[in-house]
């Protein structure tokens, strides 16, 4: 053995599962004697069934002399030998061999970050109204609870009919374009990435001005708009996908980075020829551009919930993924991945998931980007809590920025592209100074 | 019972270019195999090749099942490929950095159980890096970081590792240490190994057998002895050394040719 043993303490007292005898076990830490113990996965998996927990010395000696006698007496070449390696009879691992994930003071932060900027955001507008009376309102609309609202029929109108479907679709879209932001920059490893790279914006933006310019007379754009959007979304990475593939890019993430530069030159293009024609639509094209949550109503939080649901947690579910990817591409293949697949499968939640966001709110930029390195700077760069984090501050971020938005200029609107740029550019500058911190 | 790695006429061709013909040979269970040869010889190559992370005309067959053919995941659970520049994430812990070496027994979308922390922990003590499990990878020198991707290698129980030059970026010190720590390695957890090495005397005194490649060709083959001459040396590397053998050890020097 490399390693010098210290001999450990043993503080806990214990009663071996098989025997019934009193022993002394460090449980878990470094240096007990059951690290000297090797068994084969087989034994352990039958004391694994005794106990979930280690057995006393003797106990565990026994399994490994009857191991011994077992594989002397059966053919020398027996395959169970050499094909399974032997493990520590140790049933507990040591607390400092652990992926850390989130650190739980961390998560706290941010659920708290999340609840408090809806309650302001709820709280905020032309009509004020106390953080805490909404608080309770919140709670009355649960079951079992007994907790009476103390707002007015009004009030709770103004709440839970016009700024909850806003303040939660804003929540729901952060959440979104920050976490795909944060997948997009694992599975390119590149810190610039954003939820827009692959020709999503450039998509969006064509399927919207189309569906403003072309709309037939008597239907409304608005019902068209969003999933004209989201289709062409959808599309313009696919196209992207397709090209970059063709040109055997995808093990090159650099070629499929530039197959989603021309897809969304090319769609832009068409975008804007499409406006030259029909002038009388750029006002509302150019206000989609910017995004906003203006119109928000109930309807929009169902159409786009399911699928921001669905695609967040696939990614999420990718988290690991995500770290053994930082690996780079060859040794993820190394370790197992279908790098590939992988790729294509985060790449296709993430897009999902940005043009629902994007098809209700339009573009939003610098959520995607800012959110993650944020988090990256203060809390660790392992996706285990670059992930959970990003969805969360995102969401409270972009309830923030739209408060800014709606009340700066009331009763007018900015809209939200501006705030989110506003505050964006100039952290972007600071992140960028530190990018060989954040180093892909 | 069926040999580790059996390779059978393997040709791999990038682009256009063959950069690795007809290459045969066996690896025994247990056995610690070099290759050896000038730059582009292809050694990299058939590691890659073996890893199942290039395509190749010909047969590979890791533990009697044929790679070709096998998931990347059973393909991970046998062999474990330690390359020549690892990408180390810096803020990665040792821990951390260690564990994702058990992705080949994580369920896709699963995280890590008991038993993987256990094996990674192994792995870890083995490599006497208890100290730094919770350092960040940044902040380790490079034997050190040698360690904690042996470890991740380790950790992978995959019974044949590959190294890709395991010492290039080792002083003279750590590269004596680093082998002697794979041959420990090698013989307590009854490893088969394949080495590309640049240092012949080092591959002549760790390998049980050299394959000297050139040009995508195994040239020569068998112990340091047959293979280590300095016919063959210069003929291959265009390089001129004095082979010694001395106590049934070969030792490679260069020298200078005498100045015109």
């Amino acid at each position: 053995m490399v390693e010098k043993r210290e001999r450990a303490t043993l503080p806990r007292r214990k009663l071996c599962a098989s025997c019934g005898a009193q022993f002394g076990c460090a449980h878990g830490e470094p240096g007990c004697w059951c690290e000297s113990i090797l068994l084969r996965r087989e034994t352990l998996a039958e004391i694994r069934a005794l106990a979930d927990d280690c057995l006393c010395p003797a106990c565990l000696t026994g399994f490994a002399d009857r191991e011994r006698s077992d594989s002397l007496s059966d053919d020398s070449s027996n395959p169970a030998r050499s094909s399974g390696t032997t493990r520590w009879a140790k049933a507990i691992p040591h607390r400092a061999v652990r992926a850390r994930g989130v650190p739980p003071a961390w998560g706290v932060c941010a659920v708290l970050f999340v609840l408090g900027s809806l309650l302001f955001a709820l709280a905020i507008g032309p009509i004020s109204i106390g953080a805490g009376s909404i608080a309770k309102s919140a709670l009355s609309h649960l079951p079992l609870l007994h907790i009476h609202s103390s707002l007015s029929t009004v009030e709770e109108a103004i709440v839970w009919q016009i700024r909850a479907p806003r303040v939660v679709l804003a929540a729901l879209v952060g959440g979104m374009l920050a976490i795909s932001g944060s997948a997009y920059q694992g599975v390119f490893r590149n810190p610039l990435a954003d939820p827009y790279l692959l020709g999503v914006a450039a998509g969006a933006g064509l399927g919207a001005t189309l569906a403003i310019a072309y709309a037939p007379a008597g239907s409304r754009a608005g019902e068209l708009l969003p999933l004209s959007a989201f289709a062409g979304a959808i599309l313009g990475v696919t196209c992207a996908y397709l090209l970059g593939r063709s040109v055997g890019g995808v093990r090159n993430t650099g070629t499929l980075i530039l197959a989603g530069v021309v897809v969304a030159a090319f769609m832009t293009a068409v975008q804007t020829f499409v406006q030259q024609q029909h002038s009388q639509t750029l006002l509302s094209v150019y206000s989609w551009l910017l995004g906003g949550f203006g119109s928000a109503d109930w309807h929009d939080v169902v159409l786009v919930a399911p699928y921001i649901a669905v695609s967040a947690t696939v990614l999420l579910l990718h988290r690991r993924i995500l770290d053994v990817l930082s690996l780079g591409d060859e040794e993820a293949a190394s370790l197992g991945l279908d790098v590939r697949r992988v790729r294509l499968l985060i790449v296709v939640a993430a897009t999902a998931g940005t043009a629902a966001a994007v098809a209700v709110s339009g573009l939003i930029g610098f959520v995607g980007i800012i959110v993650p390195h944020t988090v990256r700077l203060l809390v660790s760069t392992s996706y285990r809590a670059v992930m959970p984090l990003s969805l969360l501050v995102g969401a409270g971020f972009l309830v923030l920025a739209d408060v800014v938005a709606r009340t700066v200029m009331s009763p007018s609107e900015l809209p939200i592209g501006v705030v989110t740029a506003f505050f964006g550019a100039p952290f972007f500058a600071v992140v960028l100074r530190n990018s060989r911190r954040l180093g892909a | 019972m069926s040999a580790a790695l059996d390779i059978r006429e393997v040709t791999v061709t990038l682009g256009r270019a063959q950069v690795v013909r007809e290459v045969s040979t066996t690896v025994q269970r247990g056995e610690w195999v070099a290759l050896i040869g000038p730059n582009g010889a292809g050694k990299t190559t058939i590691l890659r090749a073996l890893a199942g992370l290039v395509s190749f005309a010909g047969e590979i067959l890791l533990e009697g099942r044929a790679v070709a053919t096998s998931s990347r995941r059973e393909i991970a659970r046998r062999i474990a490929l330690v390359p020549q520049h690892p990408q180390t994430p810096p803020e990665l812990t040792v821990a951390e950095y260690v564990l994702l070496g058990r992705t080949p027994h994580i369920g896709y979308l699963a995280t890590e159980t008991r038993t993987d922390r256990l094996a990674a922990e192994r792995a870890i003590a083995r490599l006497a890096l208890r100290p730094f499990a919770e350092r960040p990878l940044g902040s380790l020198s490079g034997g050190e970081l040698q360690r904690v991707v042996l470890a991740r290698a380790l950790a992978q129980e995959a019974q044949i590792l590959l190294l890709d030059e395991p010492t290039s970026a080792l002083d003279l010190g750590r590269q004596q240490q680093a082998l002697e720590l794979v041959d420990s390695l090698r013989r307590d957890e009854e490893l088969t190994v394949v080495s590309a090495m640049h240092d012949l005397s080092l591959a002549g005194q760790y390998a049980d057998r050299l394959l000297l490649l050139d040009r995508g060709q195994v040239v020569a083959e068998g112990s340091a002895h047959e293979v280590l001459s300095e016919a063959s040396i210069a003929a291959y590397y265009g390089a001129n050394v004095r082979v010694i053998h001395e106590n049934g050890r070969v030792f490679v020097l260069p020298q200078r040719a005498d100045p015109p």
